[in-house]
């Protein structure tokens, strides 16, 4: 069983009360932090974690934390990116909700570090529950002399706010979160320059994801090079991992980063293998914005060495054999789903969420969606299948922030790997209404992977 | 809840107004507009939707335009520019949830309320709604129903016609 950083104590009842947290270890990471570290020393500590961002991009946290502008008389911000939208992924929603003080612990730490005085938490609107839980959490917390003014005694001040979303995909990326919190719509911002120089109220500001701040307190406690053991490569430490679909056992997973694929899908201590005994088709690995990969690719590299759960091997082979590792969201299809049908349904999201700064995305993700539609529909033309890739092209890359990306990779993917399928609703535009083109047609089946249990 | 109309006044509650000070409070002076998103939920839940007028008074506590206030209302898919249902069935219709049910799960409710998606029902009951992810894809198909957001995961029809049933008794 690996070790679990994150979800040690999930089942222990109470766990989201400061008590029951408190008895379980918990704030010894701010105890540590503010009376004997620098912040300069906490920054160091998560640089030599090796930690990435947990939101989708991977970028190195402690590096982010390193470039944020330091001037005279200016408040600094770190702000929390609980907007967690990506279609698939659902864990920071599990740990707000479960354990919401690690979320608390964390941001105490990373504030200290970066020297901020306010922070504040965008939590999705649609999560009330969740805002309610972490309100109460910052409560207690606050009660406890934990947040407020001159903490534990050592002159450092932090007040922590949530703050709801009004339900917008987009203010999941930070320069639209930054807007949304301004009290303004979600339209991401041109960059430079960064909000690392001028974020909220043009202040230097951190954005970052739930999951890696709750990080940081494992990494203070144990120290960064403790936690840089765990995983593989410059993909250290442990990852949330929301799996999704066909599965026997859906749900989050902590892993150790390096966990084959094929043991995460099939063993029983993870999602237990595919539902109702089907075989698996396909699996989107990273959130609904990577590329889907065919289950062969899933398993292993074009290559023939397994596939394993980490940033390098997941986007091993680029775009024409790999995906990414993005946010952790895992979906599995079984046989009996269609891929085009499938493929619409992420576009028409795309289509939904775009904000409409950019015509490529505005006008390009609602043409991908009405295409595939009349595709899945048995009204479509072989050209349209080629016209799919074409608009995905001029999209990729023409826009300020990456949700014109997120909508053309998975169109661009499914036409890569899975182009008979598409090209078979074309020429039965009849049978594709009832009928889905499963494994059967396919010239080798995909064989029913073997059962790997758990060490 | 209240029902408000298309073009009757409103007056926030001093409990509302309250609320607004305290969310206000968070951020720092001058950057007032910020409790621009918070204060439309709280309104919301108190009025049912966003009326113009409504819309209006939230500017004017604010210092703010009104169309700041509208163009925000109608970016965000949580506000609602018309008024709805007392109970608002929000059902995720994004691609994990659907490879579990959920358009299934959609169809049998217009059945079952015998409304199309965005109408409601006679006696002002219900309404619902497909929307995009609701962030909860390894326990789907879920719905959620408004202000408080409350969570129903891994249902099936049987289960939403329970749930339907309950709220009708309420």
């Amino acid at each position: 069983m690996a070790r679990k950083l994150l979800l040690e104590h999930i089942n222990v009842p109470g766990i989201n009360k400061f008590d029951v947290y408190r008895q379980k270890g918990g704030y010894r990471a701010v105890e540590k932090a503010l009376k004997t570290l620098t912040p300069d020393e906490v920054v160091e500590e998560v640089k030599k974690s090796g930690l990435r961002g947990r939101g989708g991009a991977g970028f190195p946290t402690g590096m982010k934390w390193s470039f944020l502008a330091k001037p005279e008389g200016v408040a600094r911000y770190l702000v929390c990116n609980a907007d967690e939208s990506e279609p698939g992924t659902f864990k920071d929603r599990y740990l707000m909700t479960h354990i919401p003080h690690a979320l608390i612990e964390g941001m105490i730490v990373s504030s200290f570090a970066l020297g901020a005085n306010t922070s504040y938490i965008y939590v999705r609107g649609e999560m009330m529950p969740q805002i309610r839980i972490l309100e109460k959490a910052i409560a207690e917390a606050k009660n406890a002399g934990f947040l407020g003014k001159n903490i534990l005694g050592t002159g450092y001040d932090l007040e922590l706010y949530v703050q709801p979303g009004g339900g917008a995909y987009i203010c999941g990326e930070e320069t639209a979160l930054l807007e949304s919190l301004e009290g303004k719509r979600g339209n991401p911002r041109i960059k430079p320059p960064f909000p690392a120089i001028a974020g909220l109220y043009g202040c230097p500001t951190v954005v970052n994801n739930v999951e890696s701040i709750a990080a940081t307190v494992p990494i203070i406690n144990d120290g960064g090079d403790e936690y840089a053991k765990i995983g593989i490569g410059r993909s250290t430490g442990t990852k949330l991992i929301s799996a999704s679909g066909n599965l026997v056992r859906p749900g989050v997973y902590e892993i150790d980063l390096g966990l084959p694929v094929e043991e995460f899908i099939y063993s029983d201590e993870y999602c237990g293998g595919i539902a109702n005994g089907k075989r698996l088709k396909a699996t989107v690995a990273g959130g609904s914005s990577v590329p889907i990969l065919p289950a062969n690719l899933t398993l292993k590299l074009a290559n023939g060495e397994p596939r394993l759960m980490s940033y390098e091997s997941l986007s091993e082979g680029g775009f024409a054999t790999g995906s990414m590792m993005g946010s952790g969201g895992f979906i599995a299809f079984d046989e009996d789903q269609c891929i085009v049908r499938n493929t619409w349904n992420f576009s028409r999201f795309y289509h939904h969420e775009s904000c409409g700064q950019c015509s490529p995305c505005r006008e390009g993700t609602g043409w991908m969606e009405k295409v595939l539609h009349r595709i899945e529909y048995g009204h479509g033309k072989m050209s349209d299948i080629d016209l799919l890739v074409d608009v995905s092209k001029k999209i990729e890359g023409n826009t300020i922030c990456p949700l014109g990306d997120a909508a053309a990779w998975p169109v661009a993917s499914a036409i890569r790997h899975f182009r008979d399928e598409f090209e078979w609703h074309v020429k039965e535009p009849i049978k594709c209404l009832d009928t889905n083109y499963g494994l059967a047609n396919y010239a080798e089946p995909i064989a029913k992977a073997e059962v790997t249990t758990g060490n | 809840m209240l029902k408000v109309e298309e073009q009757q006044p409103v007056e926030f509650s001093s409990a509302l107004k309250e609320k607004f000070d305290e969310i206000i409070s968070r951020y720092p002076k001058g950057k007032q507009k910020s409790a621009l998103l918070p204060m439309l939920h709280e309104v919301q839940a108190e009025l049912g939707w966003l009326s113009p007028n409504a819309m209006d008074k939230v500017a004017a506590y604010l210092d703010i335009q009104s169309i700041e206030v509208y163009e925000v209302a109608s970016f965000y898919s949580m506000y609602f520019l018309k008024p709805q249902g007392k109970y608002m069935l929000e059902v995720c219709r994004t691609g994990p949830c659907c490879l579990v049910g959920a358009e299934k799960l959609m169809n049998h409710i217009e059945q079952n309320l015998g409304v199309k998606e965005g109408e409601v029902t006679s006696d002002g009951l219900f309404s619902w709604r497909g929307v995009e992810c609701l962030a909860a894809c390894g326990y789907g198909p879920v719905l959620q129903i408004g202000p408080e957001y409350t969570f129903y995961e891994n249902l099936n029809e049987q289960k939403v016609d329970e749930l339907i049933q309950d709220l009708r008794k309420k």
